[in-house]
């Protein structure tokens, strides 16, 4: 374990040390630690007896980072993570075997498999909103496909990385993962490194930094990135369940501070005073009247953020337009569940992801208009959503708007579903994991080609004439009458 | 150029390129561009690299119709939605995989198989139902003018187009906003490529190359002998003169059978080349005066002239290098650390053939392993001890024409993979979408926040149905308490 700072002995973890690190987990990787099937299962049994062990400890951090409910932090950190784990052993060696690949005629006679391999050394950067799973989550799928890992958590969120930090070393390999601490000094000196592969989580703007530190080594990335995900409200459906799966997609994952809460809402001028009325009633049977002091809502991360936020509500344009909430806590970095109607396209809190507990709602005139409002921008988003019962419209949703999933009639439930990948498109990011996925991304996949010594192709030597031009324009073409036919007209000639 | 990129995007937003009944006109344009263009291709591909036209045919025209063949057969499948199976607890949900195009996709071309190249990639690119701008490499000119001036008249000029330059055009375009980027070249300019990518958060595929070893065991039988020491100068010499990122770079042999493999290649390149290769234009041309006289330097290097044990011989005015075998240069000469791209093979004796392992190991990840034996635990050895993008026993360079298996690099050979549904693959994105339907909803997913609730949800969770009723009938109790509320 590497620690960024102590109190007297300051410890520098600069790129000496990275270099260190990484030169240690290679000599380690290239020994074939991280290879056998045994040590990934160990590996994985200890990360779950380690959440066994530790529930409270881990919410607790949670609950110091952010002010996350202990349901939040139980549910979606916790059991999602055991999810995971749980399925990477029951799926393991299923996933580790090689995948028989069928041959043509082409390289006839053979036989191809592609094998799975480890990259090597990976780094994971992790983010502050779910500091937990998005930490070891991407570490349980390196783990599975064999590799040698860096964890450099966010610390934005430092009781949790901290507490990583001791877990990794007291119940995992320290010899094959380590977590290495700190902030933009620490991170860049661990960029500076050449991986096997690169896993980051977090904002556009630190995601090219990252991605062009690892072009200088051709390392590949995979980037979990964020953007505004829409959510399109149709009339005519059962406002009640709606209302509340927005609610908890929003302000219950984090108060609205994750990747794929629902970001702001489109729907109909008709529609607009039902739909606010609807959220009032449920906000405050989930809140109370008094959600600054609600213990089942997390606090905003810290005084940047709480600012960022502010000045989103209090632009001129907007602030007249808060339909319900708006009152803030700055002591104890808190936001009420804070809704806007009709707020203008141009606007601030229009134009960057929220990543808060405000929910501006859009209007438009046929609901079939918020696609063009939604594709505008030019940029994906990692997540829309739509609430209605009309077909067409679902199709016509699936068909023109381009994000990283979309969910139909609920929010948030796809990052659950193991058997889908999560990950986002442009802006949203690149690549994807979850279930096998996380196995796939974090392994090399190479083909193999076996080939006999028999039937040696003569075709494909030199002395180059017309009749084996003849006989390769047959065999390229696949149909076994053109074969015959030219083999017939080679012996006619 | 932003004009003309602006007018592609534009293009893709109208949704034209998603049209199934779209990509299959154009995939067949190419074909007709293939098989009505047949002699203007070979003509240009003799130009450029003086590929003889069998060869031509083999390595570019017919591979780029097995392709073709292929995805005709194949794109409707890849098009559809797959169903994701979901549990049976998600009651009344059901979630689906839908590839969609990522939209507007730039491929850069090389020189060495300047028609296949450029066209693969394409075919992916469009099977996928992209707009795609396609940049051939400037240095088989005869071959960017036939793809400039003639595919136009076989594509959709609004979604696709051929944009023909230099490395200074090459900067242009990288400097505009993609959503892919599809490269194939050396590793120094797939750095540039994809620093530029990054900027825009743009992926990138980049098809490098390496010094692909082959591994030639002591075979017992003469068949096997023969075969094997063919396939390794037809990979070496056939194919381009060397000037493939498959090609095999160097042979490591057993000293014990190196005299042996030695003069078996020699029987060989007479044999399969003919006396008078540069004549019957059996091995092709160096592309140009720039990598000739950089092959001139690795053979006439101090250190390594000595080793030439075969061949040699270089025509500057023709651009022709003749089939050269070297027999044990030094490891630290530049023509064991770079990749050689000329029909010149480097031979280095081992004492034991699993030593070749190490050997392998102790240098860059090449895009290919070409291991000839008939050992069936050292096949397993090399699959499992070394990293390559592909590992072929008993041949070589034929990887290329499998559909079925993805090709592409690791490390230093590259980024990604393409070739059969992987092409598809490569350039779509496969958006999930979930479905859910809006009866009613588990009470408990909501706050405010109980324990008992906790305890649902985490069976709900778990997709534990038998535990939620137990819960339900509290019949079962978390092991943990919080102080919630």
């Amino acid at each position: 374990m590497i620690m960024a700072s102590e109190v007297e002995e300051k410890v520098v973890f600069d790129t000496e040390s990275a270099k260190e690190v990484v030169k240690e987990l290679r000599a380690n990787f290239v020994a074939g630690k991280t290879k056998s099937y045994e040590w990934r299962m160990s590996q994985l049994i200890a990360m779950l007896k380690m959440m066994e062990e530790n529930e409270p400890q881990i919410v607790a951090a949670l609950r110091d980072d952010l002010s996350k409910p202990e349901l939040e932090s139980s549910i979606y950190e916790i059991a999602m993570l055991k999810k995971s784990c749980g399925m990477a052993l029951k799926e393991l060696k299923h996933w580790m075997m090689p995948e028989k690949a069928k041959t043509s005629l082409t390289t006839f006679p053979s036989s191809a498999a592609i094998v799975s391999e480890p990259l090597g050394v990976v780094l994971v950067i992790s983010a502050w909103n779910y500091p937990f799973l998005l930490s070891l989550d991407p570490v349980v799928g390196a783990i599975a496909a064999g590799n040698a890992i860096v964890l450099k958590p966010s610390e934005i969120a430092p009781a949790t990385a901290s507490l990583l930090a001791k877990l990794v070393v007291d119940y995992l390999d320290s010899s094959c993962i380590k977590v290495v601490e700190g902030a933009v000094p620490e991170t860049s000196a661990l960029l500076e490194q050449k991986w096997d592969k690169i896993l980051y989580t977090g904002n556009g703007r630190v995601a090219r930094i990252v991605m062009a530190a690892a072009a200088k080594h051709l390392t590949p990335v995979v980037l979990e990135l964020g953007g505004k995900s829409p959510v399109i409200v149709d009339s005519g459906i059962n406002l009640k369940v709606a209302t509340r799966r927005i609610i908890s997609g929003k302000w219950g994952c984090n108060n609205g501070q994750a990747c794929i809460s629902p970001d702001y809402i489109i729907t109909t001028k008709d529609y607009a005073s039902k739909l606010v009325d609807s959220f009032k009633c449920d906000l405050e049977r989930f809140y109370g009247k008094n959600p600054l002091e609600s213990r089942d809502l997390s606090r905003i991360v810290n005084s940047n953020h709480f600012a960022r936020l502010s000045k989103l509500l209090d632009e001129d344009k907007v602030s007249g337009k808060i339909v319900h909430g708006g009152e803030r806590d700055k002591t104890n970095l808190k936001i009420a569940p804070t809704i806007l109607l009709d707020v203008p396209r141009d606007s601030l809190i229009m134009n960057e992801e929220i990543f808060g507990p405000l929910l501006p709602i859009i209007l438009v005139d046929k609901v079939e208009d918020s696609f063009d409002v939604i594709n505008s921008s030019g940029m994906k988003p990692l997540a829309a959503y739509l609430f209605t019962n009309n077909n067409k419209l679902k199709e016509k949703f699936v068909e023109t708007v381009s994000a990283g999933g979309l969910v139909v009639n609920d929010t948030t439930v796809h990052l659950a579903e193991p058997s889908l990948p999560f990950g986002g498109v442009g802006d949203s990011g690149m690549g994807a994991y979850h279930g096998k996925f996380s196995f796939d991304t974090f392994s090399h996949k190479k083909a193999v080609l076996y080939r006999s010594f028999a039937c040696d192709a003569f075709i494909r030597y030199p002395p180059y004439t017309r009749g084996k031009l003849r006989l390769l324009q047959a065999f390229f073409g696949g149909s076994m009458l053109g074969i015959i036919r030219a083999v017939l007209g080679w012996f006619k000639a | 150029m932003e004009k003309e990129v602006m007018a592609l995007r534009e293009c893709y937003r109208s949704g034209k390129t998603k049209q199934m009944s779209w990509r299959r006109s154009q995939l067949r344009g190419l074909r007709d561009f293939l098989k009505e263009k047949e002699v203007e291709i070979f003509r240009a591909l003799n130009q450029d690299l003086g590929k003889h036209y069998v060869e031509a045919f083999r390595d570019e025209v017919g591979i780029l119709n097995k392709s073709l063949n292929f995805v005709f057969k194949e794109l409707k499948t890849w098009m559809s939605t797959t169903e994701a199976k979901l549990p049976i607890i998600a009651l009344n949900s059901s979630a689906q995989l839908v590839p969609e195009p990522l939209g507007l996709v730039l491929v850069i071309s090389t020189w060495n198989f300047p028609l296949a190249l450029s066209l693969e990639p394409l075919i992916g690119a469009i099977a996928a139902g992209n707009a795609v701008v396609l940049k051939p490499s400037e240095l088989a000119p005869a071959c960017s003018s036939l793809l400039v001036n003639s595919l136009p008249n076989y594509l959709d000029n609004e979604a696709i187009k051929v944009i023909e330059g230099g490395p200074a055009v090459g900067e242009q375009l990288l400097q505009q906003k993609w959503d892919k980027i599809f490269f194939t070249g050396s590793p120094r300019v797939g750095r540039i490529v994809m620093s530029a990518a990054a900027k825009h958060l743009t992926p990138v595929t980049l098809e490098l190359g390496g010094k692909c070893p082959a591994v030639l065991d002591s075979l017992s039988r003469s068949w096997d002998k023969e075969a094997s020491v063919k396939r390794i100068i037809w990979a070496k010499y056939g194919s381009c003169a060397g000037q493939a990122c498959i090609s095999v770079d160097y042979l490591l042999v057993e000293k014990a059978f190196s005299s042996t493999a030695v003069e078996l290649m020699k029987v060989m390149i007479k044999k399969v080349f003919g006396d008078n290769p540069k004549e019957s234009q059996s091995v092709a041309r160096i592309i140009n005066k720039h990598h000739f006289l950089r092959l001139k330097n690795l053979l006439t290097d101090e250190m390594v002239k000595d080793s030439i044990i075969y061949g040699g011989s270089m025509d500057e005015d023709s651009l022709f290098v003749e089939p050269t075998i070297l027999l044990d240069p030094p490891l630290h000469s530049k023509i064991m650390t770079e990749e050689i791209f000329g029909p010149v093979i480097p031979i280095i004796t081992l004492d034991k053939i699993e030593d070749s392992i190490d050997f392998i190991n102790s240098r860059p990840k090449p895009l290919a392993i070409y291991a000839f034996t008939n050992n069936e635990v050292f096949k397993e050895r090399m699959i499992s001890e070394t990293s390559s993008g592909s590992v072929v026993f008993n041949d070589a360079i034929v990887q290329f024409a499998a559909d079925t298996l993805p090709f592409g690099g690791i490390g230093e050979s590259g980024i990604g993979k393409y070739h059969g549904k992987f092409s598809f693959d490569t350039f779509s994105h496969y958006k999930s979408i979930a479905r859910r339907n809006l009866y009613t909803d588990f009470w408990f997913r909501f706050p405010p926040w109980t324990n008992y609730k906790l305890e649902l949800l985490e069976t709900a969770f778990n997709y534990d149905y038998f535990g939620m009723l137990l819960v339900l009938l509290g019949l079962k109790r978390s092991r943990k308490r919080f102080h919630i509320n």
